[in-house]
């Protein structure tokens, strides 16, 4: 049994759908509030975290735009600080991590040949969800007291200072949390439930095995994130004293609750990028993934250390000496198994046909750039040298290395490789790879001058600088212009390639594996309503 | 690595097994949610144990008992107040160091007046450095134990010395010759 068995039984799969054309998508609107499949679902969260992108791009640019220069220029501070906190949870909560859950609502069940999610009634909650929680979040802007100001670490007692729109802030975040639980389950049942016979675990792709541990990390965490929210609200309108001193509880130990599961929360938005990687990369070297095994065992593992490492955010917190060495030395350990990784990327590569269409440039992209990232990571680790640069910018530099050219990038990429698997149609090969290239440059015109100003200690989440710190700030800042603007040339070849294109063939790539190639382009609404045959040859990664 | 396949062929047969799978995610998240507030108590006790934080030694039980005095030894305590809020107090020690010997018990105390013009109920909250120290120091009577009322200014109960009574362990770190004990004083919640 072949690659082109699969092929034929899964055109039988679109005879099928034409026998019961009543099952296609319901006309107008109501289809996309109604809508129970995976398909559909799936586009709406990445529809949804497009424009939260933009969203989160502009309270970037008032950040960028106010340090320009130094002095007090556009904004005030209480704004620049509720837009610095705002940018970050609107880019965690509303962009990467729905943007992860439509590709996994889209690409999931097609990689492992399921006719939809195991739970579709549920899917359509995750998602109808977030619409309304972001409207409560992003309308405390507009309150009397403003929108958060305190960072997205939501730290008391700073954060309990906040006027009333607390509570909507709070409300919102639990609305955010119910719905990553609820999509994340949806994902274990569906990995664990929906396989058809023989699509073993070894058998499946690497994003749909990061997802599956990604789908642990989350219903692991946010609920302790949901505790620690809750605490904050009881202490803030209910008299509990968790976090106040002057209740016999203690502000520091919010961070530990916090970071406990913001630590995690990181590998939950890198675990499906490396996914996404795995997959591109041996399609365009037109070799298998190097290392599959060892890949997975790597993923398992940073899942694992994700738990143990979270006080490396706390260094200056004061703990033990123990306690510092004990968490240094576990967050060093994380590059092992992320080392692996990078090196199973460079020898997937080696020796193979490569050819750079637009997604391999963003996979090469996010290998190089995140391992940039993770190297200035690995800086903040040494417990000493963290204390001289905790709350610099050399740790914004950090993880928006890791997440911009990172996350994001995986992010695009992924968009340009399965773009005509749900359009049906190429995109444009030369505005992908000009999109490319133009954010490349400036992405690293934003972020690495950030490098410098932090070592040189400039501090994060601050309107106003010395005036040392000027020059660097001013080309950041043209980055930041540059970058931003440069993405809405990705929403144009977007709405081109919807609209239009040359056709694509089911295959698309020519050195594209696994199930989601066997079905037409674009996908039928409904696929694999008869589960393939996987027999122990078949390739499906 | 097999799993139930019974979902594949019809969707709707697979429902049940979705169920169980659902509900233990669920549960698992629940539990996740229990173990957020298990963090609380579970932060005390390792603070308790450690020492971490400067949390003070708990009452202990035997410091009115003989204890052998450590004579060899000297231990400069230094104590040190502060104010939470902004409000408007007094609140310093009465005296600023003693020189103590571990496994004597001393006694020390804290002054405080109350400036503003209603009645306050404060809490201090002690804290001692270096935190290898801090689970040697302790504590027989504190004014750190109970909440401190306050009439308003004007009143002769608007100010009072509190008492404090300490042992310092004999078991204390060779190293250790200097030990701060810094009260915080805060207004108590329901005041505010």
């Amino acid at each position: 049994m072949s690659y082109n068995d699969v092929t034929h039984h899964a055109a039988d799969d679109q005879d099928h759908d034409h026998d019961h054309a009543e099952h296609g998508p319901a006309p107008g609107l109501m289809r996309w509030v109604t809508t129970t499949n995976h398909k559909d679902i799936g586009t709406l969260y990445l529809w949804f975290s497009l424009i939260m992108f933009f969203i989160g791009g502009a309270m970037a640019l008032v950040i960028r735009a106010e340090l320009f220069q130094p002095g007090i220029q556009i904004v005030d501070p209480m704004f620049f600080n509720s837009m610095t906190t705002m940018h970050a949870i609107v880019m965690i909560f509303g962009v990467v991590m729905p943007a992860f859950v439509g590709l996994a609502n889209w690409m999931i069940p097609m990689m492992i040949g399921a006719p939809d999610m195991a739970l579709p009634r549920l899917n359509n909650w995750s998602f109808w969800i977030m619409p309304f929680a972001f409207t409560i979040m992003l309308a405390t802007l507009f309150m009397d007291s403003g929108g958060p100001a305190g960072g997205w670490t939501l730290y008391p007692p700073l954060v309990l200072q906040m006027g009333d729109s607390f509570a909507f802030v709070i409300f919102a975040i639990h609305f955010l949390g119910i719905s990553s639980v609820m999509g994340s389950i949806n994902i274990v049942a569906t990995i664990f439930n929906m396989r058809p016979p023989g699509m073993t675990f070894m058998k499946m792709p690497m994003f749909v095995w990061t997802w599956l541990i990604t789908a642990y990390l989350l219903i692991a965490t946010i609920p302790v994130f949901a505790g620690a929210v809750t605490m904050l609200l009881t202490d803030r309108f209910f008299g509990t004293s968790f976090f106040s001193a002057a209740g016999g509880g203690d502000p520091v130990m919010f961070q530990h609750i916090f970071w406990f599961f913001g630590h995690p929360e990181v590998y939950i938005l890198i675990l499906p990028a490396f996914g996404i990687v795995s997959s591109i990369i041996p399609t365009f070297a037109r070799k298998p993934l190097f290392g599959y095994d060892s890949m997975v065992y790597a993923t398992a593992s940073i899942a694992f250390l994700s738990f143990i490492v979270w006080a490396h955010h706390m260094f200056t917190t004061g703990m033990p000496l123990a306690g510092e060495l004990f968490f240094m030395f576990s967050t060093m350990m994380i590059s092992v198994p992320t080392g692996v990784k990078v090196f199973n990327w460079v020898a997937t590569m080696w020796r193979g046909s490569m050819t750079f269409e637009t997604p391999m440039l963003f996979a090469i992209g996010f290998v190089i750039m995140f391992t940039v990232g993770g190297l200035s990571g690995l800086m903040l680790a040494i417990t000493p040298a963290d204390i001289q640069y905790h709350d610099t910018y050399f740790v914004v530099a950090h993880f928006h290395y890791v997440l911009v050219p990172g996350a994001i990038y995986s992010l695009m990429a992924a968009t340009y490789y399965w773009m005509p698997k749900w359009t049906g149609n190429m995109y444009d090969e030369k505005l992908g790879k000009m999109h490319f290239w133009i954010s490349t440059i400036f992405v690293n015109v934003l972020f690495f001058p950030m490098h410098f100003v932090g070592l040189a200690g400039m501090p994060r989440r601050i309107p106003d600088y010395s005036l040392q710190f000027a020059d660097w700030n001013m080309i950041a800042t043209i980055g930041a212009f540059g970058f931003g603007f440069s993405q809405l040339m990705f929403v144009y070849i977007i709405f081109k390639c919807v609209r239009g294109g040359d056709k694509a063939t089911s295959e698309v790539w020519e050195g594209a594996r696994g199930l989601e190639w066997t079905v037409a382009s674009p996908a039928p609404y409904h696929t694999f309503e008869t589960a393939p045959v996987i027999e122990p040859a078949t390739v499906t990664r | 690595m097999s799993v139930s396949h019974t979902g594949t062929d019809n969707p709707n047969k697979g429902s049940k097994s979705h169920g169980v799978i659902a509900g233990k995610m669920l549960l698992l998240a629940c539990a996740m949610f229990g173990f957020g507030y298990l963090m609380v108590p579970l932060y005390d006790i390792i603070c308790d144990i450690t020492g971490l934080n400067g949390k003070t030694g708990r009452v202990s039980v035997t410091a009115g008992l003989e204890v052998p005095v450590a004579q060899d030894r000297e231990i400069t305590v230094e104590f040190v107040a502060s104010i939470n809020q902004s409000g408007s107090w007094i609140f310093e020690p009465q005296v600023k160091t003693m020189t103590v010997k571990p496994g004597q018990l001393y006694h020390a105390s804290y002054y405080a007046e109350n400036l503003s013009s209603h009645a306050v109920v404060a809490q201090a909250t002690p804290s001692v450095t270096p935190f290898a120290a801090a689970k040697y120091f302790n504590k027989t009577e504190c004014f750190c134990f109970t909440r401190q009322a306050f009439e308003a200014q004007g009143s002769p109960k608007a100010s009072k010395d509190m008492p404090l009574t300490f042992i310092i362990d004999p078991d204390i770190p060779i190293n250790v010759d200097r030990v701060t004990l810094s009260y915080t004083f805060f207004r108590s919640p329901e005041q505010t």
